[in-house]
């Protein structure tokens, strides 16, 4: 059976692994996406934050023996923790500034944890292996599908529905939209905002390195692997409209297909798919797919 | 200008100071490296520090200019100058193609913007068939000026790089304190009083990107004669950080900071990578956290305000 003049199983397999990358490029914009909204600061250390979740969950495993499926709770946490430490520290000092030096402060907590990995660990990949339940792949009939893909689209799409939900329908949600819109009047009204935007970026934080455990099984876990990613991240935000949850979760995983796709008919512009693509929408939308014109 | 006198002084003593610093011992390569780096983040600054326009994506021009000028001189057997100038044609080009997708958006938007398209740019160099790949372009002759005045020596190399650095710092100054000048550091101050006026602002921030771009590529195709190679890191995003930094670094706006900056981190690279490692990408990352928390003037921005403030304070009492 063929696809397209493509044999059906090459086909599909890559189209399964662009909607695996898609999960990644999901999860990671929808952290930036709660950060920029809320802060109004382009998260540039969220490659990176990603990159110590994946860690964090290898040496728990070489270290300590902590299984997958603690660490896809530990890592996170202790990433989250990470954030809040980075804001408190950090990142307090800058609100009310032009948004232009949180992304470059940002960007230089990027390179002291990259280069602090580099420094322990050089840059050859570790693996992680495939959580036992996990292992294997299933027969579909029409494809082989990897169980563990099947696993990393599937918890994707719940966390990203999850934040979602969080943020569009609920109260703490709303909070959180009103302090996007004016600070000063919800905490007039009793909330405490600081603590807010600390566990917000705690959270968005926690969400990359959520991001991060996921991938560990499936890529090596190197110091490099946040950085390789986020500009294609960061490319994702800007086509679906900063800030936009929705748009960020839809073109994420949307990006994912395309970039897969393209892997299957034109291999050599599967790294730039996603920058073509950033460009034709930047023509026709300036504010992106799902954004406000600002 | 403020501090005429001063700034007249500080010229001439680096201008001294360029002139003699073969016959001081130091090392003319490492100078002329550090020049390409001081002319990069000049270009780089008169976009942010003149225009207010972060480019997050100076690294492709940078880059690209170094593998065109390679290419050219390598396989073509070009001369350097052609070779270059055809380095700074191209990175000109790209940037009027930069600017006309990245110009209407504005700050963040703008930055986020350049960097992808930067990225595509990586790509493709790292793709394409002319620029060796993972490999890069090796081995790029310097040959001979014009076709008379050989490069081969360090010495001749570096009197090339100093006069077109200093060419290139004085057109710079020239165009920030022109009327053109003058028009886009009002866009930087007020955009919107810049439009009530009737300025066509696009079109004044889109030749002071692609001015800015043409400088960059400049500095790039220099590199490429001097070292005689561009590889991938040229081009590679974190390229474009650096050149952030060294303006941050040395000051934003300020004529002589990104000189500066330049020359501290290329110092820092060149003295700490073998003896530190990765570490230096520690140390890099933390001046980067220091000047944006406590030192945003940047080392010449903070001295020029202390002058101000002692001036001030002189002139009261």
């Amino acid at each position: 059976m063929e696809i397209f003049g493509i044999p059906h199983q090459a086909f599909l397999g890559q189209l399964m692994l662009g909607l695996v990358n898609g999960a990644f490029y999901a999860m990671l914009s929808l952290g930036l996406a709660v950060i920029f909204g809320l802060l109004d600061i382009v998260n540039f250390a969220h490659g990176a934050l990603y990159m110590v979740g994946a860690f964090a969950a290898w040496i728990m495993l070489e270290r300590w023996g902590v299984n997958y499926w603690l660490a896809l709770v530990l890592a996170p946490l202790v990433v989250g923790v990470l954030g809040v430490a980075i804001e408190r520290l950090f990142l307090k000092h800058l609100y009310g500034l032009d948004p232009l030096y949180g992304l470059l402060l940002t960007f230089g907590l990027a390179l002291i944890l990259e280069g602090a990995f580099r420094q322990q660990y050089g840059v050859s990949g570790q693996s992680y292996p495939v959580p036992e339940l996990l292992s294997g792949a299933t027969n579909l009939g029409f494809m082989i599908l990897p169980n563990y893909r099947a696993w990393v689209v599937l918890a994707s799409i719940a966390v990203c529905l999850g934040t979602w939900f969080l943020i569009e329908r609920t109260r703490l949600g709303a909070y959180l939209r009103a302090g996007t819109e004016n600070a000063k009047l919800v905490q007039a009204f009793g909330v405490n905002v600081p603590l807010m935007v600390m566990l917000t970026y705690g959270a968005g934080a926690a969400l990359a390195g959520l991001a991060g455990v996921l991938a560990a099984p499936i890529i090596q876990v190197t110091p490099l692997m946040g950085s390789n990613l986020i500009i294609v991240v960061f490319a994702v935000v800007v086509i679906g409209g900063m800030g936009s949850i929705l748009g960020s979760v839809v073109t994420g995983l949307g990006l994912g297909v395309v970039e897969g796709l393209t892997r299957v008919f034109y291999p050599e512009a599967s790294n730039v798919v996603v920058f073509v693509v950033m460009v034709i929408v930047l023509m026709l939308r300036p504010a992106g797919l799902f954004g406000k014109s600002a | 200008m403020r501090h005429s006198k001063l700034t007249t002084v500080t010229y001439l003593a680096i201008l001294a100071l360029l002139l003699a610093a073969p016959l001081l011992g130091l090392y003319p390569v490492f100078v002329m490296k550090l020049l390409c780096f001081a002319l990069f983040a000049c270009a780089f600054n008169l976009l942010l520090g003149f225009t207010g326009l972060l480019s997050f994506g100076h690294a492709a021009f940078f880059g690209f200019a170094a593998y065109v000028t390679g290419w050219f001189i390598r396989s073509q057997g070009w001369t350097p100058e052609l070779g270059i100038l055809a380095g700074v044609v191209v990175a000109a080009l790209l940037g009027l193609l930069f600017g006309a997708v990245a110009i209407r958006r504005q700050g963040i938007y703008f930055a986020m913007i350049t960097l992808a398209l930067a990225q595509m740019v990586f790509f493709i160099c790292l793709q394409a068939p002319f620029t060796g790949g993972e490999d890069g372009l090796q081995g790029v002759p310097r040959g001979s000026l014009f076709g008379v005045l050989s490069l081969a020596s360090d010495t001749a190399m570096y009197y090339v790089v100093v006069a077109v650095f200093i060419a290139c710092f004085l057109g710079i100054s020239r165009i920030v304190t022109s009327p053109f000048g003058q028009v886009l550091k009002m866009i930087r101050e007020n955009e919107p009083r810049a439009v009530s006026l009737g300025y066509e602002v696009d079109r004044y921030k889109l030749l002071a990107f692609v001015l800015s771009a043409a400088l960059a590529g400049l500095a790039g195709a220099l590199k490429t004669v001097v070292m005689g190679f561009a590889t991938l890191s040229d081009v590679h995003w974190s390229m474009s950080g650096e050149v952030i930094l060294m303006s941050l670094l040395g000051g934003v706006g300020t004529f002589f900071g990104p000189v500066f900056g330049a020359g501290i981190v290329i110092s820092l690279q060149n003295l700490l990578a073998d003896k530190v490692g990765e570490w230096v990408t520690v140390i890099i990352g933390v001046i980067f956290v220091v000047c944006v928390l406590a030192f945003r003037k940047g080392v010449v921005g903070e001295l020029l305000a202390w002058m101000d403030r002692r001036k001030a304070r002189t002139q009261q009492a």
